[in-house]
């Protein structure tokens, strides 16, 4: 099937260019109603550098955990080989589908000061989760994490393992192995996962607002800010934020984008 | 492979048609439920209602539709402030009431609602605490205890607002946990025992039933919230909204509302 310089279907043509300008109709009202004369105080006020600077730990934080926590778990679900493993798959992937309120509301069950884990956690330590930093990054996490360890177990399933037997073959150790051989070769799935679950985790407001409540400079992300905002007679500050957030995921994306494929 | 092309086509050329004719449904559907603009009311009422309505609101639309056969109510409720935002967005609704006065301002300000806003119903706030109060909380001044987790309404959102005149009025600083963007949300944080009181409506902590306590707020410190109601000026269906809103100020809407813990809007 030689397929390379066909004329494009006039049909395809067609539903494309719809489907791309469903897309950039929103972004172009954004920007066409966005209050430029008073962007700069809008930026600056205290509300949006709290919420902005917030809203890049929680999600820097995430993605840092999604690396130590998540690389493990696709691992052991592309390699191993145990019972249930796809059903330890499907309850890891869940939050993906799960609307995130629901998520924020089986954390608060689980990990809040009365949860299963939250509770004891709680006694013996004196550490409470909701309300505080560490409670946005968890539920970051939690929706966020298993974009990272869906894209990189089929990154480490789709790789050709013969060339990690061939370098144990000649005498690597695994670790130069994992070094030489297979991080080289899932990079690219190990980056857009990565960006993935930050991009998620910038995003991510229902799971927030329910496990970590909202309060400005402590628990209150640009997503929250922005809710509060329109939800408050103040739309060209809610406006303002969200222009940055877009700019912010529109490079990141364009820029990993342009690294990782095509 | 032509013929691979071909059925691709065909298919796509389907998809197409199929879009066009769910669009075109679609768009012919809504039409009639807008009924002439005057007379015996029909039709579906859209209503645009604070938060803090819905148990009233959805037992009163219930009685609307039986007393005005051939109507359906339909609610939206949420935080005022957010419903203000989106009726000036251009929303199409029939009625909206408001948590105080300040949201429903900036809707007649812009000359969005028919005639003067009438205040139907008044709440007052009230602390809410776990069942049991297990905390002891006994008065505002309690909740600035730095032990206490308080959780408040946002300042934006009406009951935040009314809360931090309570606070004021008591001579006291509380430093919340969390400032939820809807009343129902303070009262979620303080049932699931994340949250060791806050401040809601009288009306929420009736509704919360078993699974919270209230502590009443001394009329001195506490603040009487006006809840207006109107019909709005682009509304689709006016005389289904006109005779909603009378329905409200009736007595067998009075009624309904004093049986949720409103008050009257003629006392003060």
């Amino acid at each position: 099937m030689r397929s390379s310089r066909q004329p494009v279907n006039l049909v395809v043509l067609c539903l494309a260019a719809i489907t791309a300008l469903f897309f950039i109709f929103p972004l172009t009202g954004l920007i066409f109603r966005t209050p430029w004369s008073s962007m700069g105080s809008v930026i600056t006020s205290k509300t949006s550098t709290d919420a902005l600077r917030l809203s890049l730990i929680a999600s820097l934080s995430t993605t840092a955990l999604a690396l130590c926590f998540g690389f493990p778990l696709a691992w052991l679900l592309a390699r191993g080989r145990f019972p249930g493993k796809t059903l330890l798959r499907g309850l890891c992937t869940l939050p993906m589908v799960l609307p995130p309120v629901v998520g924020g509301i089986a954390l608060l069950l689980a990990y809040g000061r009365r949860g299963l884990i939250g509770e004891p956690l709680n006694h013996a330590f004196g550490i409470s989760l909701p309300f505080s930093l560490p409670g946005v990054i968890v539920a970051e996490a939690f929706v966020a994490m298993p974009f990272f360890v869906i894209t990189l177990e089929s990154g480490l399933r789709s790789m050709n393992t013969k060339l990690e037997d061939a370098a144990r073959s000649l005498g690597a150790s695994r670790w130069t192995v994992f070094r030489r051989v297979t991080l080289p070769l899932i990079w690219p799935s190990l980056a857009a996962g990565g960006v993935l679950t930050w991009s998620r985790a910038l995003g991510e407001f229902g799971a927030t607002i329910t496990f970590a409540g909202n309060l400005p400079g402590v628990t209150q992300t640009a997503p929250l800010a922005i809710y509060v905002s329109q939800s408050s007679n103040m739309l060209p500050e809610a406006i303002g934020l969200s222009l940055v957030l877009v700019l912010v995921s529109l490079t990141v994306m364009i820029v990993t984008r342009d690294r990782s494929s095509t | 492979m032509s013929g691979y092309r071909g059925m691709a086509a065909r298919w796509l050329r389907a998809l197409c048609l199929a879009v066009l004719t769910a669009v075109v449904v679609a768009c012919g559907s809504s039409g009639p439920s807008s009924s002439a603009s005057s007379g015996k009311p029909s039709g579906t009422v859209i209503v645009l209602a604070a938060a803090s309505l819905k148990g009233a609101f959805d037992k009163i639309g219930k009685d609307f539709e039986l007393a005005h056969p051939g109507t359906t109510v339909k609610f939206s409720y949420g935080g005022s402030s957010s419903l203000a935002t989106s009726i000036k967005q251009g929303v199409s609704a029939d009625v909206f009431a408001s948590a105080n006065t300040a949201n429903m301002d900036t809707v007649s300000g812009d000359k969005m609602t028919e005639g003067t806003p009438k205040i139907f119903v008044r709440n007052k706030l009230e602390i809410v605490t776990e069942a049991g109060n297990p905390h002891h909380i006994k008065s505002v001044s309690d909740l600035a205890e730095p032990s206490i987790k308080v959780a408040v309404c946002a300042p934006a959102v009406p009951c935040g607002a009314y809360s931090s005149q309570v606070f004021k009025k008591a001579g006291v600083t509380v430093k919340p946990v969390s400032e939820e963007t809807s009343v129902t949300g303070v009262v979620t944080k303080v049932s699931l025992g994340e949250a060791d009181a806050g401040v809601v409506y009288v009306t929420d902590v009736k509704a919360g039933g078993s699974k919270v306590g209230g502590v009443p707020i001394p009329a001195k410190d506490n603040v009487v919230a006006d809840y207006p109601i109107a019909r709005l000026t682009d509304a689709p269906n006016k005389a289904g909204a006109s005779s909603f809103v009378s329905y409200v100020l009736s007595a067998k809407g009075q009624q309904v509302l004093a049986s949720y813990g409103f008050m009257p809007a003629a006392s003060h």
